[in-house]
Formats: C-alpha cells, structure tokens, sequence
C-alpha cells in the first residue's frame, strides 16, 4: 500500500496525484466519496488530476475524454480504453492506495517513450 | 448519414444511443474508417502515433450500420427523399444527417506541382510525412492553426521552416491581435522565421516546387510547402436541393436545415448561436463530438425538442511543447487580461471580457487553471 495524502488535506472536489510510475490520482467526490484511477489519459499524454471532476467521472482537461471513476470505464470518447482502477484505504486519516495488478492502458505517445522512444 | 468523420461518427452514435433501431447507412468520400484528425499536424506528422492509433471507433464498437465509404455524395433529392452518389448509386432516407466536412482552401495555379501539400485528411498527412522525411527547408503559407503545428513538428523534425502570413498578426481572428501576437512568438522562440503581413504571389519551380514568391518581390528558397490557408464546407453537393446554404449549410441552434428531416452538423454546419444571436460555422473537434447529440434528438423528434444551450466552442493546439487551451469567443471582445502567470513564461491564463462580462479564456500551458476556468465559464454562460 501507497500512503497517497491525509484525508484532510483533500477537500471534496478535488484530487490528488501520486508522482509514481505511471502516475495515479486520487479523486474525492463531492458526494464524499474516494476513488484511485491511472492518472493518464488512455487517448494522449494528459492528467486526469487536472480534469474536470463530476460526480463520479472525470472528464480529460484536453479532449474531454470521460471515465467513471468506481469502474475506469470509458464513458464518453474520444479514448477507447479504460483506465485502471485502484483500491483506496483510509487508515488514521491518511489515504493510501493498493495499486492494481492489471497492466495500465497508457496512451500510445507516452507508451513509445517508456520503450525508450522507439516509436 | 452523409460523412463518415467525428461528426458522422457521433450522430450515428446517439442514434443508436437514443434507441433507434433502423438501418442506418454512412456515406464516406474518403476510404477509411473515421479517424481523428488532430493528430495529422502532430504526433502523426511526427511519427509517435501510427494509423491504427488514429481509430476513433473502440475495438469491438458495433453501430450495425452500412458504410459506403470511398464514395462521395453528389446531391440530395427531396421528392424521391434520397442522396445520389457519385458512383451513380442513390440511398433512399427517411432522415439525414449532412456531417460532409469541410476541405483544406488551396492555392490557385499550384496543381501538379511536387512538394506542395495541403493537410486535412489522412492521405495528405501520409504524403506530407514522406516529403518531410526529406528534410530541408519547409515554407507553410498561414500562420494559423494547421500551420504553426505542422511548423511545430517540422522544426522538431529538424527541417529549417519558415512561417509566411498575410495578415499583420497570425490568429488574430480565434485569439484577438494580442494573444495572436503572444502565440505566434513561440515561433521566434524555437528560431523558426515567421514573415507577418506579406502575401504570396505564387510558387517557383518546373516540376517541384523551389520557392516561394512574395508579393513585394522576396522570394523564398522552399524543399516542401505546406498551404494552410483555411477550410471551406463542403456543401456544394446540396445546391438546388432546397437545403439553405450560407457559408455551409444554414441551421438553427439544434442543426435543423431549412428541410424537414435534414439536420446539419461538425465543420459544414453554420448553427444559431443563442448566446450572440448570430450564426457561427464553428470548425472544433468538440463541437463535432458534442453537437451531434443536439441534431439527432431534433431528428428523431421530428423537431419538437426544444434546443438546450450547447457548451461554448472550445479548442485546443499543441505547438513546440506548448498545451493552448481555449474556450468561448474572442470576436467581440473589448479586453483580455493576463490573470494567473505570465505571457513571457508562456505559462498563463488570459480572460477575454465584453463590457465586463467574460466571453473567452485562454490558456497557455496551465490545464488544470484553465479546466477550472472553463468551468466556471460554461455554468456562467448557460
């Protein structure tokens, strides 16, 4: 488990993101709920921590891509994969993050330089 | 559906969204299946993005509908209520949704010349790249959009490129004299020359081109050209089909056409705007993502929905690792202020008012300000 921030720090509205690789963010709704989701767009290199948060999905700041937070879904495109969904605990107010297993869904720009730029 | 691009795509996706059931059949002109174009000035231009990455359909996405692609409409004929194709074939309609786009404007007496290139589809990109690959030196004639990305991506590409405007400041119609001055500085930052308020008199070379000729006489040693003068809607096959055109085809605030059953949408669609009370042909991405929904709920219901107010027109470009983010209008405004960062940083968010209202906000390397911004702007204008 990753301790991602105290709970208090993240007012509702508002996420957080964990400078990992890949990144991951933590989303509080403003119904109060927690979610972790791969911070990167599966369509092109963007944070989704920087979105537009609603409900329980993100909508991408660049392409209005939208993905639903409890399940990584693609709700509206233009990405066609889903992101990663994480578990989230919250133990004496500190948030910490149980990365998934899966393989991330990373955007192809971002997957070419990871390969060492090999495009 | 006439038009097989984002615009199509999404229409043909809200009416299976909205229960349509029926056979539903997507004209194309172009060969392929709908791709995003975006990336055609960028990572495709580039290199970092292949073909298959370009697909806007999902893997294993079934709309059951028809594609007759590789054809081109020739007209539309109310009486028999069909679009006739160009092979000589003709699909009868109950509906239609027009989404056939908009062309690249090219430069008169240019044809036939090698190296010349203009960048709207797919197979233009594929040719541009390949000129590219070629290196030397790339004149782009207009300095807006289209031409400072594929500057952009040539100049990382290595090519010594050259920028070349009619108008004393690039984008000056999207961003307003002053923004338009600040984005196009990222040229000059990244040494690529830009020539401002200078027309092109025409193009030197026998078989390919070899320069470019100004009119006050300069002429401009060029390896490859790329014509980024703007788009016109491709709308010429609705002429005497009694379909309104004006600047593309005439609509109201929810794409209905001057016919029943006809509605219009993406770059060929000139909508109602409400808010300014004026029709406005917007050419974005979003528009042609999100408009879509608007036409087909009018189509299905026979025009008696009542149009909700769309979210306002936004877009953005990515030039010389610069993110530009903007939304609303700049036409109209009477001032912009520089509100978070700073113009010199190219880092910053700038607000457009009307009579103190705000009416556009452009960013500059700031997503998450400007998502923010772009929020409170879209609940303020509706």
């Amino acid at each position: 488990m990753i301790p991602a921030c105290r709970l208090e720090d993240l007012p509702r509205g508002e996420a957080h993101r964990l400078d990992i690789d890949p990144p991951v963010s933590v989303f509080h709704t403003d119904d109060g709920e927690l979610f972790a989701i791969d911070d990167t767009c599966t369509h092109q290199d963007a944070s989704l921590a920087d979105g537009w948060l609603e409900g329980c999905e993100v909508e991408c700041p660049l392409h209005a891509s939208k993905f639903d937070l409890r399940t990584g879904a693609v709700d509206a495109p233009p990405a066609r994969l889903p992101v990663r969904t994480h578990q989230i605990v919250v133990e004496d107010g500190t948030v910490y993050v149980r990365l998934s297993t899966d393989a991330p869904n990373l955007p192809p720009c971002v997957s070419a330089r990871l390969a060492g730029g090999a495009a | 559906m006439v038009g097989a691009s984002l615009a199509g795509l999404s229409a043909a996706r809200s009416l299976r969204q909205r229960g349509y059931d029926g056979r539903l059949v997507v004209i194309g002109d172009e060969t392929h299946r709908p791709y995003d174009r975006p990336p055609l000035s960028k990572e495709f231009l580039a290199g970092t993005l292949r073909e298959a990455d370009l697909a806007l359909e999902r893997d294993g996405e079934e709309l059951h509908a028809e594609w007759l692609l590789g054809t081109r409409a020739a007209g539309l004929d109310r009486t028999r209520r069909a679009i006739r194709l160009a092979d000589g074939r003709e699909v009868r309609a109950d509906g239609v949704v027009v989404a056939t786009g908009a062309a690249a404007r090219t430069l008169p007496g240019t044809d036939g010349l090698a190296g010349v290139h203009v960048l709207r589809t797919l197979d233009d990109a594929r040719a541009l790249r390949d000129d590219l690959a070629r290196g030397g030196r790339l004149v782009v004639i207009g300095g807006g959009f289209v031409g400072a990305e594929v500057a952009s991506t040539a100049y990382a590409l290595g090519l010594d490129v050259t920028v070349i405007e009619a108008a004393p400041t690039p984008l000056a119609g999207p961003l307003g004299q002053a923004m338009g001055a600040v984005v196009s500085a990222l040229h000059a930052d990244h040494g690529v020359r830009l020539l401002c308020g200078v027309g092109v008199k025409g193009l030197g070379g026998e078989h390919r081109v070899e320069a470019v000729l100004l009119e006050d006489g300069r002429s401009v040693p060029a390896d490859t050209v790329v014509v980024g003068v703007g788009a016109r809607p491709c709308v010429d096959w609705l002429e005497g089909s009694g379909v309104a055109l004006d600047n593309g085809v005439r609509c109201g605030a929810d794409g209905r056409t001057s016919l029943a059953a006809v509605v219009a949408v993406g770059d060929c669609a000139n909508w109602y705007d409400p808010g300014t009370g004026s029709h406005r042909r917007v050419e974005h991405w979003t528009g042609a993502l999100e408009r879509p929904a608007a036409a087909v709920a009018a189509l299905l219901a026979h025009g008696a929905t009542e149009p909700g107010v769309p979210r306002p027109p936004y877009f953005w470009s990515d030039q010389y690792g610069v993110k530009i983010q903007f939304v609303g209008q700049a036409a109209g405004a009477d001032s912009v202020t520089v509100e978070e960062g700073s113009t010199d940083d190219r880092s910053f968010l700038a607000v457009y008012r009307r009579a103190g209202r705000p009416v556009a906000v452009l960013g500059m390397n700031q997503p998450r300000l400007f998502t923010r911004a772009r929020k409170q702007f879209g609940t303020a204008a509706s």
